[in-house]
This record gives C-alpha cells, structure tokens and sequence, in this order.
C-alpha cells in the first residue's frame, strides 16, 4: 500500500531549546522528518523555537514557525495553516506534550487535525506509569515492583513497601527530571517534593531499587502492516541507577545470548503492540539482572529519542525518516534502505560488524555546588561516540573524542604522593561521577582486581577485563620504552585504539615521535564502511570509520572537496550553533559542485547524518585523527573555522603539517587570540579597549589594579567560555580571587580588565572576502555587560541604539576584518557605556550567533562564508548590502539551573545556558514577550513583585517600580530598595531579608506572595547573600531577574499578546526581500 | 594478551582455493580444518551456529567481531557435536561473561576438536566470499617461530571437493530412530517437557536442529526421529500425522532416497512441513529443480515476505542451495520470498497438505517471527485427521 493521499499537509513540532535530556538528536530528526515528507509531496508546516537548528532553515519545511511551542500559539498556527495532520513524534517529550495538549484542549477536533506517528492513548499509555505497569502486567512482562504517589503523604505510604534505596521518577518528564536514587528519607523527602512539582500530573513512580542491574535499550520501529524490525540494541557499560543518558553505552548489546537477547527482542515487539505504537520508532528499556537473567522493563518512549539518533548512527539506519515515512501509510518493505543504495529493503534488522561507543559528556565544572554524582536525573550536556572493530578501540577513541584533555586512560589520581589515592578512587567508583571511567584505569594501576572493581560499580567484568589490559599494556609500554616498540608491537596498540599520544604520553615524548614510527613501518589506518549489513551487500554510501585492519574502504576519488571539521561533543559554550554552521558549509559547497568531507563524532547532530556530506568520517576530533583523513583524501581545503574551539586549536598543527587550511589563516586567528598581538593592532586602528593588563604574581595585580580601577573583571588567560571569570569590586575582593580562584604564574597568567558597569553590549557577525565586509547582523543584548554573550538574551536589530553608535560600531568592524585579515565570518563582541565604543574581542570564526542572525535576516551567513572560503567574492555572491528587517527578533536562552540543585541560579560572565530560543515580533516588546514564552517562562503574572536591588540601581529601580505598578502590579522591596522608592514617592511594601527577622522574603516566596522577582547583586558577597533569593524562586516557580534592563524588558513586553500573532519564517523573509 | 605474549602464541592462517590469504592467531584446536568458507551475519547465537548440522564441512566466519562474549552453556546446542569444521573470527573475547556460561568459548573449541582462526579482517574476507563466491579454504595453525604453511594450506584448500553433489545428511543424521520428548527452554526454567500429546509425528534428520523438535513438542507432538534414508513405508508403518522434513547440510539432489520416499507421502497426502534441506527436498519430489546459490544466505535478520498476506517477517537463514522459483510446477504455489535478493522462501502444494520454508522457523539463533509455520502445520495435521476421519 502506497502513502495515504487522504492527507496533503502536516504539521511537525519540534523540540524547542536545547535543554539537558533533549538537545540536538531532535534537530537530527526532525530535519530528517521534515526532508522525508516533503520528498514524498506533502506540504511541511514546522513549528519549532530553536533557531539554531537545521530544520528552521527556510528551505526545510514549506511553512516554518520559529514560534513559542505552547499549544494556544500552535493553535492559532493551526487555524492559519489548516494541516491535515499533526506529527508529534520528532520533537521529543516537548512535541509529545503539546500535542496531548492540543488533544486535551479539543483544537484537533476543532480543525480537524489527525495526529499521525502516535495516538493521545498511546503517549498517554507508555507515560502514564500507572497504565504502563497495568499494560506490561498483561502481556505478561515484569516492572519494577513500583508504587503510585500524587502526594507527600502517599510517597511516605509507598517507602515503607518499598524500603531505601529506592529510584523516584515523576511521570512526564524528560531526561529523568526530578528523579533520583534516595537513600535515606531526607534525600527521598528532597527528591520527592521536586518530583513532584516538576510531573505534568503530579505524579511519582517510586520503585525498588534494581541498582546493579544490567540496563539494555531495544530501538523497534513498527509500521500499520504490524511489521516490526529492532534497528538495534544498546547495552548500558554502566549499571542500573546511572541515566542512560548518563551512562556510557555500547552497541550491540554485547553479554547476551541469543536466547536472551530473543526474549528481550519479543517483549520489544509485545510492548510496542500493547501500547499501540502504530507506526514509527519507539525506544524500550530493559533491566536484566546479572546473577538469574531475570528480565524487568523499565520504560519505552513512543517517539523517536536520543537513542534513536544514537541507533541511526550507530547502525546507518535513518530511524526518524523512516519513521516519518510509516507515519503516511508507507510499509517497511515498500522503503529501500538508502545505504546499501537500495539494494535491500528498509524491513530488515540492520547487523553491524564493529562496535560502537557512546561516553556522555558533562559540564559540572560550570555549576559549583551541584551535585555531581550520576543518577536517575540526567545531567550530561552531549555525547561523544565512536566506532571501531573491538571494544578496546571504540572505548579509546571515544575517550580522546570527548576532548577533555584525555588521549586514552590518562591517570587522574596522584598514585604515588596522594595517600587518599584509595579512598578516592573507591568512592568514585562506587558513587559515580563523571570521571569514573579513568578512575577505573587508576584503579587497575593501583593493583585492584576485575572483581573488587565489578563489587564497587557493577559494571561487567566483559568490560572491566578489557580495560585491564589496556593499562598493563599501558605499562609494558613504560617498560619497553621507545626502543622497544617494533613493528608488531605498534600494530598490536594500534588496534587495541591506542592514540598516538598516550603511547607518547605513556613514554613521555611527543605524539609526532609516534607518528613517525608508524610512518617507517607503514602502519596507517584503514577505513570501513558503516553499511547496515556487515558487509553482505555492497554499499556505496561514503559512511565512515577508522580502524587497523587489512582492506581499505575509502576509495576516495579525485573530485575537488572540500573538508569540514565539526565541533565533537556538545557541551554549554559549543553546542548546536556550530554543527548548524558546519551543515551550511557542507551544504553550499555541494550545491557549488564540491565533494565535501565531514569530519565529526557527535552523534546527535545533522553533520553526522550520512546524506547530509559526500563522505562522513565518524572520527574523534583530534590531530592524528584528522591528518590520517587527510593523508587519505588529500582535499583542497579544509574548514576549520566552523566547528568552534575543537577544530580551531587544531588549526595551527594541522597548517604546519601541510593540510590546506581556507579562509582566515591560523596565523590571523592567533593574532586575535593573542592579546599583545590583539592589542597592537587595536591601537594601530585607533579603537577602545577597556583598560586591562595580564599579571603573572600577587603584587602584580595588586598593583595593576589600583591603575585600572575597580570594578575588574578577572580571569585565567588559559580558559576560555568564561571558566573561572569572576567581577571584583574592590581589593579584598581581588585578594580573594588570587589566592583562592586562581592559581597565577608566569605560565598561566591571569587577565585583568576594567569591567564596564550598566554598558550595553553588542555581538556583531560580519563576513569578509579581503575586499568587502558584508556586516550580517547588529544584536543589542538586553542583560548589561557583566552576564556572558551566550547566557544573555539580544535584540535583532538593536532595540535603543543610536544610528550614530550603530554606524559606528560597522566601521570598527570593517576595520577589524581588514587588520585581522578575515576570509570568512568574523564575530566581535563591543560593550558601549556612556556612548563611548569598547572593543571586548573579536574572533574570527563561526560564532553562536550565527544561526539566529541567518533565521532573524534570511542571510545564509554560514552559506555565504563557505563561499567566500572558497574563493568567491561577496559582490559574486551579491551580498553588499545589510539586511536590517522591519521586524524585531530576540535570543533568549535556557540554562539548566533545575538540574543542578544547590547551584547559584544566576547568570554571570560565565556561560552556563544550554540553548537558546528565538521571538518575533513587529516591536522589540513583542519579540521579548515571546521569546520569554518559548523558554518556557512566560511573562509573571499580574501580582506583587519583589524589588532588591544593589546600590548602583536604586536611582534606576524607580522607573521599573513606576513601569510595574502602572502595569497593575504592587510592590514589595527591601529596606534599602525601598527607602529609595519611599522617597522617590513610590508606595511600597518592606519585606525582611532573611536575616532580618521573620515573616522574610523566603515565607513570602513559599506562600507563593510573588509572581515577579527582581533580583540585582554585585560583588561576591552580595552574591552570596542573596543566593536563597534566587535559589527560592527557582524552586518555587517565581519568574525571576537579575539585572534591571531584563525588568525593562519584562515591563515593555506586559504591553503586549505573547501569543496573539505568528508567522513563518517564509513570510518574514519575504518582506525583508521586499524592503 | 601483553605484547610479548602475542609475539610467541600461536598462530594461524586462513587460505582460500583462489590463493587468498588471511594471517591470523589460532584459537581453539591445533591442526587443520578444510572446507567450505561461509559468513555469518548473526551477532548473536555462535554456539547453536557451531553446532547445528548445517554447517557440516562448513568453516565459518562471523562477521561481528567480538566472539565468545558470553561463553558456552549445556543448553544453546543444536545437536550434540559441534559440526562446523572451523572457526574464523576477529577478536575472541577474553573472558565469557553471563550468568549460564559453563565453558570459556577457546576451551570448547579445544574440547571440540574445533580449529579456528582469530585476529584476521574478517569484514575483508566477508567481501572476498560477496565477490567471487563461497570458496573452499583452509584454517591451520602453527608455531610462532615457524613459517606459515601457505603452501600446504592452501593444497588442501584446493584438495577440498566441496559441497555440491555431497550428500552430507547421510553423515549428520540419526542412525538409527529415537523419541524426542523436551519442549523448548524458558528464562529460569530450562526445557519443558510435553503433558499432552495429540499429534504424532515423524521427523526426518537430515541433520536436524533441536529447537526444530523442541518446537513440535510444545506444539503438542509426540515426536519419532528417523534416520534420514528411512523409507515411507518404514515411516507409515509408524502411523503418523504428520511427517516432518528437517533441515541439513550439503546438497539436496545428492539425496535421492529422501526424494523417493517424500513422493510417495504426496501420493499419499500425509501432512508435510520442511524446513531448509527439508524443504528443497519436498520441492525436489514434487518436480521443481534446485540450484547452488552464489553465497548463500547466513544470518539472523533476513526479511521474508509472506506473498499472500503482504507481511515481513525477520528470519534466521543458513543455506547454500535454494529452490528455482522459475520452475515450480503448477501445483506449488510460491508462499514467500526473499526481500533482499527475490529468491524463493516458501512453498505450499496446491493439491496435497505439504509446504515448506527455506529459513528457520525454529530460529535459535535468531528472531522467532517465524515461528508460527508450525502453528500452521499443526492445523494442517488438525484439518487432515477431520477429513481423515469423515472419508
């Protein structure tokens, strides 16, 4: 049966902003669903807020909405597309709810809307946890002996069946929010009430605990003929009670007999049946206890997932564009399997002949304070996979993918000098942080058994052997020494994933020292193709990997290419923003008639699909990797510009090995890096700089800093993405910060500027070809200097610029592009304060940014660049003229401050947002509102709102006071805001702060007083005094800010209907064209 | 394994008929293994592969690489032997991890005689078979500080005369006939056993898996095993509702004597199922021809489409030879194909209760989507005895 002709038009929703638990996989297959359907002559409509991703390109859908995914704005998108179908199942949990809510409020019924990919009954029946457990029972397989609670009372009713430790999970919630292990009832009591708060219908399933159990995943897709197939099947390295979005995963499953991988395949197959997941990919989680193979499910999600994405990269099955496919009535065996070029049909069961590595990465460096144990609670922020033909090797070239400064199995504790050496390594192997992984290699180094480590962390001792003997060969290295290592011995490493590097580590030369000894005995990788079949049927799909073997695969051809280095692992500062620009360079490029190369490991993004480049090499990002590919490619140019600080600090090695570097030479790259190089030519060109000075002692920066003057803005020169940045606002502060932040020297020097308090910032992304600078965008952020560019929301075009400044701030850029010698994007960062222009810094690379200008102007900036790297001009390319819309666009940001219990929910100069949203709106105030609405924190609600503000604010504050009471609300301050307020005339309120006496603001926030919080602080000690404030909202659910121009913002966007209009991206395109 | 260890273990090489060679380490038995070399797509399921009967004077590669994983166990046989002449790997696991493992995978090659081949680019060789064909090889092993036998492997690759016209049911069947009574094996339970048994029926072993017969007895059959060259009315005599047609090695026209006495149970339209060899051999004897494929199917994930209802169903296939679709006479009507190369999978007899199914139902290794073709003979032997029974 051919696809349905009853339907024409479909309505897809997105995932909105990258969140932990739900970030760029979504993008990867919505984009997948979105070129799917269109192939097959529907009309796309596309809702989705995250401007960052590949499937709000204009050309992706037929009608795209860069609009709040909220059902009454996905309503009025409705009313005015009329969709025939509604596809709920590409946008992650954030999809699935809407749509249940787009069901539930009767607007399907109304425009009579089909959902398509899954029904109400079923979403509702696989995340019901109740009805889950009922329906397993009936097919007869086992859950988790778990309870119901909807409230405290009846939680304490289910712990004393249940007993400690126990696993909470609220039901509809991604990503295991809320969740957690509880071991004792503070812990239970804590996870219990956050649960519960964050469930959709407030409800907690409280399960025994099966830590220790062996967890699986079963990737199934069903098509309406009942005709199942499991694309594949995912071990967990780690046990039971770790996320498996946490957890280092592998594929296939690895320690299952047939039999038992049968029983696990047929009970797929049953639960997708029962819950009624009538077309597409659904995921099922399995617990299988080690000892008896006794077999429990854990949860099945009926849409595609995170694993998914992992699945179609791990095996080359197209998961979501199959799916979407069997969503309009296409049968599995009416859809060829594309890699094998359509040799075999879509209905089979992919078979993969090597084996594949998923490590997560996360960032608790960022949320001092957190816990950073691993849980139930997902916590990772992006994932690194790898592929090769043995465990050892895929393992290891994971972990030098991951690109936290590992090779391999680096030591992480001091094994000699740290006389808790033991204890630390045994606690974190029993209680696992992110780290565990090298803490298993230490404690193999410090003699512990296969067995003593399987009783700390449950881990297969399948596993365990093999990193056994990675670290004694690690170190009959050592003993062996340079000399030592002939052919055999080489060959032998390589194919067990030894990075040059950490056998260079391990002898403590340098990794070319390797390099070139595998170069005498012609020891080089070779490349296989991911092909879905092993191997049994040809396949000219350029899919790749590195391993040591016999037969090459690449067969590379002699077309002129060009190479595009990604980003690796998403994590918070390089996330999705990058992968979207890599696409675009691969795309133009091959509409430019180039064969293109991607190089990445990520496998949650678009850059990793097989289809969207010539030729992918799923590789690990780092020097040997790469030149390897190029060895065998030989390209005409590489990108290295596009993938963030990955590919960029690999630039200048790779350029001194020869590899044909285009656009901004590695040099000019350094010379905006550099800051004395920077500086130089910053005063050749006459610009501002904040006053600075780079100290390598104490003394030095005492005495830098009484030059400077205070407020300073300090940092280590060494990190970047604002690790460690701090503002100080007077010498004991300062004093502070060197002694206990930061450790100076001459080798790692720390940085000192003159913060530039209440100035406006502004991102400028501009391109240049050498003779023009064609300027993409101008983005007025709304939080003043002092939060970081990534954390703050911006206006697109500016929303209080003078044209004066603004044509300003374009010739400094112009200046900057021609001095710095940019062929390509250039990013630079200007903070104005008192109409004076200070240059912060300029890189001249794809910034985050970049994404959002594109969709806010209709600009391919990404595109256009690419273009102009490969020699074409921007007047060729007919791009001379900025765009400036007739329309506003903002960036808001999420951050994951949920997550991260007992961190400081404040946005600082360090980036801790993990992605963003877009708004448009005819005003700035209209924009903001909806893109406040699109994070999911819509505009507070008329009522009482709470000013504390520091003493630099409190002139300002009475205009924000005014602006709110004339809204409606009423007023409360503390005492020092509010004598200010008192005296400018303004009737207020005076809470007590939470040393002052009770009631204070901590009863107030509790008693759910507040619908608004406004929230100002300075200097480290405010900071921390103020933290409960902060910490209280959050947890309470009291819309928040923390600077005063965010309260503007808040004020001028209550003038307007966040969900009175919308429109596509096509249309808004369409009038800047018209302009 | 440390890298001194590596450089002095023994070694291996592989040698296909066409002066292919493939250096490796030896795992398993010492000595030489020589037969036909065949892939395996399967990632699961390498001790019922080694010991089912089909793969007699077979060597086997598997193309997943890790192998030996979860050990060996008393229950994942096919048969009592391991069959497959050699083992042909990429990495052999270095400890078997799973709750049922009784043996380390290289000790039960040591304990089987079997000789193998480990480390060598078995995705390589995957290609090479894709290409050119199944090929005659040889596995031996040898010393480290001897030079490797290309030579000698390679003449006895080539002294191979290989499976056609091999007639190797006769070696792997039953010699003489037997009772089978266990059912099949359940997580935490082992193997059943039948209470009831309606059906009464004769199984011909050509080389039969276990699972085949474990099946049958869940199904409620009393099942009589019989050497492959009993004769109808040695299996008539025994008065059964139906007759079985197992699977097995080799090559279906070199067994005559099992042609003849399937077509007298057409003329006497006694209920048929075949499987694989069984298969080919009811197509045989009711006039269709058969011929010896490029290189087979081996693996656990082959789709099948069931003709009539328009389903798939992932199956687990091992065979060389295949029936012509091209020349089924009128009275067999094709019931499935192949979804990935269009080859004949099923075939039911217009006029008399026969059919038979080129994959394994049985599975084991492998999906059980399947399995219902026995729920389908059952019926057939139901229906049979109603009519039976009225006339």
């Amino acid at each position: 049966m051919p696809k349905r002709t009853d339907i024409k038009s479909i309505l897809i929703i997105g995932a909105g902003p990258i969140v932990i638990g739900q970030a760029c996989e979504f993008d990867y297959s919505g984009a997948q669903a979105c070129k799917a359907l269109r192939e097959e002559g529907y009309r796309v409509i596309l809702v989705n807020s995250n401007p960052a991703t590949i499937m709000t390109d204009p050309e992706m859908a037929d009608a795209t909405y860069i609009e709040p995914i909220h059902w009454e704005v996905v309503e009025k998108i409705i009313s005015i597309e009329r969709p025939d179908a509604i596809l709920p199942t590409m946008g992650g949990q954030t999809a699935l709810n809407c749509a249940l809510e787009l069901e539930q409020h009767g607007v399907l019924k109304k425009y009579n809307v089909e959902m398509i990919g899954a029904t109400a009954d079923a979403i509702d029946k696989a995340e019901n946890r109740e009805r889950f457990d009922k329906a397993m029972k009936s097919i007869g397989l086992e859950t988790p002996q778990a309870e119901i609670a909807q409230s405290m009372e009846e939680a304490f009713d289910v712990l004393e069946r249940v007993g400690f430790p126990c696993i909470i999970r609220p039901s509809f919630t991604m990503g295991g929010s809320g969740g957690g292990i509880a071991y004792n009832r503070e812990e239970f009591e804590d996870i219990c009430g956050r649960g519960l708060a964050l469930s959709r219908n407030n409800e907690l399933l409280i399960d025994k605990s099966l830590i220790g159990w062996k967890e699986y995943e079963m990737e199934v897709v069903r098509d309406k003929n009942d005709n199942c197939i499991i694309v594949c099947s995912i071990e967990n390295f780690d046990a039971m009670g770790i996320h498996t979005g946490d957890s280092i995963t592998v594929a296939p499953a690895q320690t299952l007999t047939d039999r038992e991988y049968q029983i696990m395949r047929d009970a797929s197959l049953a639960v997708l049946r029962e819950i009624g997941v009538e077309t597409g990919g659904a995921n099922v989680q399995f617990g299988v206890c080690p000892e008896t193979g006794r077999m429990v499910v854990i949860e099945m999600n009926p849409r595609v997932s995170r694993s998914s994405a992992l699945a179609s990269k791990a095996t080359g099955f197209p998961i979501a564009k199959i799916a979407a496919k069997l969503a309009v009535g296409f049968t599995l065996d009416e859809l060829a399997n594309d890699i094998t070029g359509g040799a075999t049909p879509a209905s089979f069961e992919p078979t993969i002949d090597y084996v594949v590595t998923k490590i997560p990465r996360f960032n608790f460096e960022k949320f001092a304070g957190a816990n950073d144990r691993l849980t139930t609670q997902m916590k990772s922020v992006g994932e690194v996979m790898a592929i090769g033909r043995n465990f050892q090797e895929s393992l290891q070239k994971a972990l030098r993918g991951l690109e936290l400064g590992a090779s391999g199995f680096n030591p992480i504790v001091d094994l000699v000098n740290d006389e808790e050496a033991r204890a630390k390594i045994v606690r974190e192997l029993s209680e696992a942080g992110a780290e565990r992984i090298w803490y298993i290699g230490d404690a193999f180094r410090l003699g512990m058994s296969v067995d003593e480590i399987f009783k700390l962390t449950h881990i297969d001792p399948w596993y365990l052997v093999q990193i056994e003997e990675l670290i004694k060969l690690e170190q009959e290295v050592s003993e062996l020494g340079l000399a030592g290592l002939d052919e055999h011995a080489i060959r032998y490493l390589k194919r067990k994933g030894f990075a040059d590097s950490r056998i260079a580590e391990v002898l403590d030369i340098g990794e070319q020292e390797i390099r070139k000894l595998r170069e005498k005995h012609s020891i080089f990788p070779v490349y296989k193709r991911v092909d879905t079949c092993a191997g049994e049927f040809s396949s000219e799909t350029a899919y790749m990997y590195s391993t040591y073997d016999d037969e090459c695969e690449a067969r590379p051809t002699d077309r002129k290419k060009i190479m595009v280095i990604g980003g690796g692992p998403n994590r918070i500062g390089q996330g999705i923003e990058f992968d979207y620009c890599c696409v675009h360079a691969v795309l133009a490029l091959r509409e430019d008639g180039y064969e293109t190369i991607m190089v990445n490991c990520n496998p949650e993004t678009v850059s990793t699909d097989y289809d969207t480049s010539d030729r992918l090499y799923f590789e690990s990002i780092t020097l040997e990797d790469v030149l390897e590919i190029v060895r065998i490619e030989k390209p005409k140019g590489v990108i290295v510009q596009y993938g963030g600080q990955t590919p960029l600090k690999l630039a200048r090695e790779l350029e001194a090995n020869g590899v044909p570097i285009i656009g901004t030479s590695p040099d000019a790259i350094d010379r905006s890096e550099d800051r004395e190089r920077f500086q130089s030519a910053v005063t050749r060109l006459g610009l501002l700089q904040p006053e600075n000075a780079t100290v390598t002692n104490f003394d030095q920066a005492m005495i830098q800093s009484r030059h400077i003057g205070y407020p300073l803005v300090v940092r280590p020169s060494y990190v970047l993405g604002g690790r460690a940045m701090e503002i100080v606002y007077d010498e004991a502060d300062l004093r502070r910060y060197m002694t206990e932040a930061v450790k100076v020297s001459n080798d790692s020097p720390v940085l000192l500027d003159r913060f530039l308090d209440n100035a406006i910032e502004v991102d400028i992304d501009a391109i240049c070809d050498g003779k023009d600078v064609f300027i993409g965008g101008i983005m007025q952020h709304i939080e003043q200097a002092g939060v970081h560019s990534g954390d703050s929301a911006c206006s697109l075009p500016p929303y209080s610029l003078s044209d004066v400044i603004q044509d300003q701030l374009r010739e400094q850029v112009r200046k900057l592009a021609f001095e710095l010698n940019v062929r390509g994007l250039m990013n630079t960062q200007f903070a104005i304060q008192n109409n004076n222009i200070y240059l912060i810094e300029v890189n001249p690379r794809a910034a985050r940014t970049v994404p959002f200008v594109s969709k806010a102007t209709g600009v391919p900036l990404a595109k256009v660049a690419a273009r102009v790297m490969a020699g074409q001009s921007l007047r060729e390319l007919g791009y001379t003229k900025e765009v400036i819309p007739p329309y506003y666009s903002v960036k808001e940001v999420v951050v994951p401050f949920a997550k991260f219990q007992g961190v400081d929910p404040i946005r600082g100069p360090e980036m801790r947002s993990t992605g963003e949203v877009m708004g448009v709106g005819e005003s700035f105030e209209e924009a903001y509102a909806k893109a406040n609405l699109a994070c999911g924190q819509a505009l507070p609600a008329k009522g009482k709102a709470l000013l504390s503000v520091r003493p630099s604010d409190k002139e300002r504050v009475i205009d924000l006071a005014r602006g709110l009471i004339s809204l409606g609300f009423t007023v409360e301050a503390t005492r020092g805001t509010g004598s200010s307020l008192k005296e400018a005339g303004i009737e207020c309120t005076i809470v007590n702060k939470l040393q002052e006496g009770r009631p204070n603001i901590v009863d107030a926030i509790k008693n759910g007083e507040y619908s608004y919080i406004v929230n100002t602080v300075e200097g480290r000690q405010s900071i921390t005094d103020s933290v409960y404030i902060r910490r209280e909202a959050l947890l309470n659910g009291v819309v928040y800010t923390i600077t005063l121009n965010a309260g503007f913002a808040t004020v001028k966007a209550h003038t307007v209907d966040d969900k009175a209009r919308v429109s596509s991206l096509q249309d808004l395109h369409k009038r800047v064209k018209d302009l | 394994m440390s890298i001194k260890a590596s450089k002095t273990a023994r070694k291996a090489i592989l040698v296909l008929a066409d002066g292919t060679v493939f250096n490796g380490s030896a795992i398993g038995a010492e000595g030489q293994a020589v037969g036909e070399v065949v892939f395996n797509t399967a990632m699961t399921g390498y001790q019922e592969i080694l010991t089912d009967p089909s793969y007699a004077e077979q060597i086997i590669t598997f193309t997943y690489p890790h192998i030996g994983n979860y050990g060996t166990n008393l229950e994942d046989v096919e048969s009592n032997r391991v069959w497959a002449k050699g083992l042909v790997i990429r990495d052999m696991s270095l400890i078997a991890s799973n709750f049922r493992s009784s043996q380390s995978l290289p000790d039960y090659l040591v304990a089987n005689n079997v000789v193998g081949i480990a480390d060598i680019d078995t995705r390589r060789l995957t290609h090479h078979l894709r290409e050119h064909g199944s090929q005659n090889g040889c596995v031996m092993t040898y010393a480290a500080n001897e030079e490797a036998p290309i030579k000698a492997a390679l003449e006895a690759a080539q002294g191979f005369g290989g499976l056609a016209g091999l007639d190797l049911a006769k070696v792997t069947s039953c010699k003489e006939s037997y009772e089978w009574t266990q059912g099949s094996w359940l997580l935490g339970e082992g193997f059943a056993t039948a209470t009831e048994t309606p059906f009464h029926v004769v199984a011909y072993d050509f080389g039969a898996k276990m699972n085949i017969l474990r099946m049958l007895v869940d199904r409620g059959c009393r099942v009589t095993v019989v050497p492959a060259e009993t004769t109808a009315a040695e299996a008539l005599a025994l008065k059964p509702d139906g007759i079985f047609l197992s699977n097995g090695p080799g090559d279906p026209l070199a067994c005559d004597y099992a042609i003849t006495a399937i077509k007298e149970f057409l003329a006497k339209g006694i209920p048929l199922f075949g499987i694989c060899l069984g298969h080919q051999l009811l197509a045989l004897a009711a006039g269709a021809k058969t011929i010896k494929m490029k290189v087979g199917h081996h693996g656990a994930n082959h789709p099948v489409l069931n003709i009539d209802h328009g389903s798939v169903m992932i199956t687990s296939q091992n065979h060389g030879f295949a029936v012509e679709e091209s020349s089924l006479p009128s009275h067999l009507k094709a019931t499935h194909k192949s979804l990935f190369d269009g080859t004949l999978q099923g075939i039911q007899h217009t006029e008399k209760p026969a059919f038979g199914f080129q994959g394994h139902p049985e599975a084991s290794p492998g999906s059980r989507d399947a399995m219902p073709l026995f729920d389908q003979f059952i019926e057939l032997m139901k229906q049979h005895a109603l009519t039976s029974a009225h006339s």
